[in-house]
C-alpha cells in the first residue's frame, strides 16, 4: 500500500497519493477530486493517476501543508464521481513476435499460457487513468493472478499496439515507445489522434473488452 | 530562408512546449534547453515562444536560399558564416548562398538555430513542438533531414547588425560536475542508506543512451529496501527513476506523463536547462534543497531571465539608434 500524503515530483508538480484498496470505488474518488481540484487557484492541471492525483502548477507551490490539509479533507469527504462510457471491444494476437514475454509472465504466475490468456481476456476492464502517452489507457481489473514486477531494464522500444501487464494493471500501447512492463500480444488500435477532436479515443470511466483473435505460443 | 546541406537525424523544431494536455496523456516535449531557446529569440527580438531548431549533434551545415536574420545560441561549436567565426550566442544577417557550418560541439550539447520572427511550421494544440512520439508538430511531427527548408514567419527583418551575448554557467565552483537541484521525492526514503550517502556525495555519469526522453545516468547503484510495485501516477520532467537495475533515469521533456519506478528524487524545472546541455561523460552532482528553497530560486531566475531579455532588448534599440 502506499503512504498517504503530498509528493513532489518536480518542482512544479506534486502527487496525492492514498493508502487505499486498489478498486474502481476508490478510483471514482479520485475521478472527484480531479474534476474538483483542477479548478483551484494556481493549478494548472489536476490529472488522476491510478488511485492517486496529480497537480501541475504554473509557479512552485508555496504552502504544502494547506494543500496537503485541502487535499485530505477534500478525499475524506468521500465524494465519487460515476464515469459510465462506451465499451470498445479489441481482437488480440497473444504471443509471438508481438508479445514476447507471454512465456515469461506464465512463468512468473506458475499459470499455463492458456490460462493466462483466458485469465487476462475475461473481464472487462474500466479505463481508470489515461496518460504515459497520448491516449494510452490504465485498465483497472486486472486478475491478481496475473501479477507480475516490472521489468529490471526497461525496454528502449516497443511498438504502438503492444498489450502489456505489470503489477495489477494492464494496457495497450496507443505508439511506439519505451516500456518496462511484459508484453503478452499485439492490436490494431488508433488511441490517439491528433486531427480527432478529442484526439484521446478513450476517457476514463470508458471499457475495453479484450477478445483473443490468435494465439501464437 | 535557410536549407539543410547536412544535419546528423536528431533535430527537432521546439518551442516552450505543448503543456495542458495531460489528461489525455500527452507530454509537454519542447526545448531541452529553454534558457538557450529563449536567447536564440531575444538576439532577433522575437517573443520567446517563436519556434526554434534544436540541434543535439553536429556537424551541420545550412546554406540560406535567401537574405536571412538569424541567430544562434546555447552550445559552443566552432560556429561559422562562410568561414568566418561567430560567437557562440550570436545574431546577425545572411546574404543569400551564405553558409552555416556549425563544428563538433566543444561545450555544451544542444545548439538552437531561430529566424527573425520565428521558424514558420503550423501551431497544433498550443504548439509548435515537434511531438517525437505521437509524430505530430514540429516539421511534420519528424527530424530535419538535408534539403528540408525552413522559412521564417512573415514580418521578419532581413537586415540586421551583429548582436551577441554571455550565457549563465553551466558549471558552478566545482569544474568537475554539473551541480543539479533536486527536491526529494515519495520513495526517497525508501532507499538503503548507502544509496542515499552515494546518491547525495557520488557523482552520476551521462551515458550514450541519454535522449529527449530521459537522462540515463551511471553511478553507484542504488537499492530500495521496500518490497512492491508503485500504482502508477503523474511523472513529469525532471523527475529521477530508479528501476530494479539501481541506475537512475531523469526523465525529460519527451518522457512519459505517468510512471511508476521508484523517484529518488526530482530536478527542479530551473535546472533542467542544464541536462539539456550535459554530454554522455559530464558528470552530475544532487544537491537536496526543499520547496520553499525552490520558490526562491524561480524567482531569482525568473529576474535574471528578465535581466538578460531587457539587456538584449536595450542592446538592439542602441544598435538602432546608431543605424
Amino acid at each position: 500500500m502506499p503512504d498517504t500524503g503530498l509528493f513532489p515530483i518536480g518542482s512544479r508538480a506534486l502527487t496525492y497519493q492514498v493508502d487505499c484498496p486498489f478498486d474502481l470505488d476508490h478510483q471514482r474518488r479520485f475521478w472527484a477530486m480531479a474534476e474538483e481540484v483542477s479548478q483551484w487557484d494556481g493549478v494548472c492541471e489536476a490529472v488522476p493517476g491510478m488511485t492517486n492525483l496529480t497537480l501541475r502548477f504554473a509557479q512552485v507551490p508555496a504552502d504544502l501543508d494547506d494543500l496537503d490539509a485541502r487535499l485530505c479533507a477534500l478525499w475524506d469527504s468521500g465524494r465519487q464521481k460515476d464515469l459510465t462510457g462506451k465499451v470498445l471491444e479489441i481482437d488480440i494476437v497473444y504471443g509471438g513476435a508481438g508479445g514476447p514475454h507471454l512465456g515469461e509472465v506464465a512463468e512468473l504466475t506458475g499459470l499455463t499460457i492458456d490460462d493466462v490468456i483466458k485469465r487476462h481476456a475475461a473481464p472487462a476492464y474500466t479505463v481508470f487513468a489515461v496518460g504515459s502517452h497520448a491516449g494510452y489507457c490504465y485498465l483497472g481489473g486486472l486478475d491478481p493472478m496475473l501479477e507480475t514486477p516490472r521489468r529490471k531494464i526497461p525496454l528502449q522500444s516497443l511498438p504502438g499496439g503492444s498489450l502489456s501487464v505489470a503489477g495489477l494493471q494492464t494496457g495497450v500501447s496507443a505508439s511506439a515507445g519505451p516500456s518496462g512492463w511484459n508484453t503478452i500480444g499485439s492490436a490494431e488500435v488508433q488511441f490517439f489522434d491528433v486531427m480527432r477532436d478529442p484526439a484521446a479515443l478513450l476517457v476514463p470511466g470508458d471499457q475495453i473488452q479484450f477478445n483473443p483473435a490468435e494465439v501464437i505460443a | 530562408m535557410i536549407e539543410v546541406l547536412s544535419l546528423p537525424p536528431l533535430a527537432t523544431v521546439q518551442d516552450l512546449g505543448r503543456p495542458g494536455h495531460w489528461a489525455q496523456g500527452l507530454g509537454r516535449a519542447g526545448a531541452m534547453d529553454p534558457l538557450a531557446h529563449r536567447i536564440a529569440n531575444w538576439l532577433l527580438g522575437n517573443h520567446e515562444t517563436a519556434a526554434t531548431l534544436e540541434i543535439p549533434l553536429t556537424p551541420a551545415r545550412f546554406s540560406f536560399a535567401e537574405d536571412t536574420v538569424f541567430a544562434i545560441a546555447g552550445a559552443a561549436c566552432g560556429a561559422t558564416l562562410d568561414g568566418v567565426p561567430l560567437a557562440r550566442n550570436w545574431a546577425g544577417a545572411a546574404k543569400e548562398g551564405q553558409v552555416l557550418a556549425l563544428g563538433p560541439m566543444t561545450e555544451g550539447a544542444r545548439v538552437y538555430l531561430a529566424l527573425a520572427g520565428g521558424i514558420d511550421v503550423p501551431e497544433m494544440l498550443g504548439s509548435r513542438s515537434t511531438q517525437s512520439r505521437e509524430a505530430f508538430g514540429g516539421f511534420d511531427g519528424r527530424v530535419l533531414r538535408p534539403g528540408d527548408q525552413l522559412r521564417a514567419c512573415d514580418g521578419q527583418t532581413t537586415s540586421a547588425k551583429p548582436l551577441s551575448c554571455a550565457m549563465p554557467a553551466l558549471r558552478g565552483s566545482d569544474a568537475d560536475a554539473i551541480t543539479l537541484r533536486v527536491i526529494p521525492s515519495a520513495e526517497t526514503d525508501q532507499f538503503s542508506a548507502a544509496s542515499l550517502d552515494a546518491f547525495w556525495s557520488q557523482p552520476y555519469s551521462v551515458t550514450p543512451q541519454s535522449n529527449r526522453q530521459g537522462c540515463r545516468l551511471d553511478g553507484p547503484a542504488l537499492q530500495r529496501e521496500t518490497e512492491g510495485e508503485l500504482r502508477s501516477h503523474g511523472i513529469a520532467p525532471g523527475i529521477i527513476q530508479v528501476p530494479g537495475g539501481g541506475q537512475p533515469i531523469i526523465q525529460l521533456a519527451d518522457a512519459a506523463t505517468m510512471g511508476g519506478y521508484p523517484k529518488i528524487a526530482c530536478v527542479i524545472e530551473d535546472d533542467l536547462w542544464r541536462i539539456g546541455q550535459a554530454r554522455p561523460g559530464d558528470r552530475f552532482r544532487f544537491t537536496a534543497i526543499d520547496l520553499s528553497q525552490a520558490r526562491e530560486i524561480e524567482r531569482n531566475t525568473q529576474a535574471e531571465l528578465d535581466r538578460i531579455r531587457t539587456g538584449l532588448q536595450k542592446a538592439r534599440e542602441l544598435q538602432k539608434g546608431w543605424s
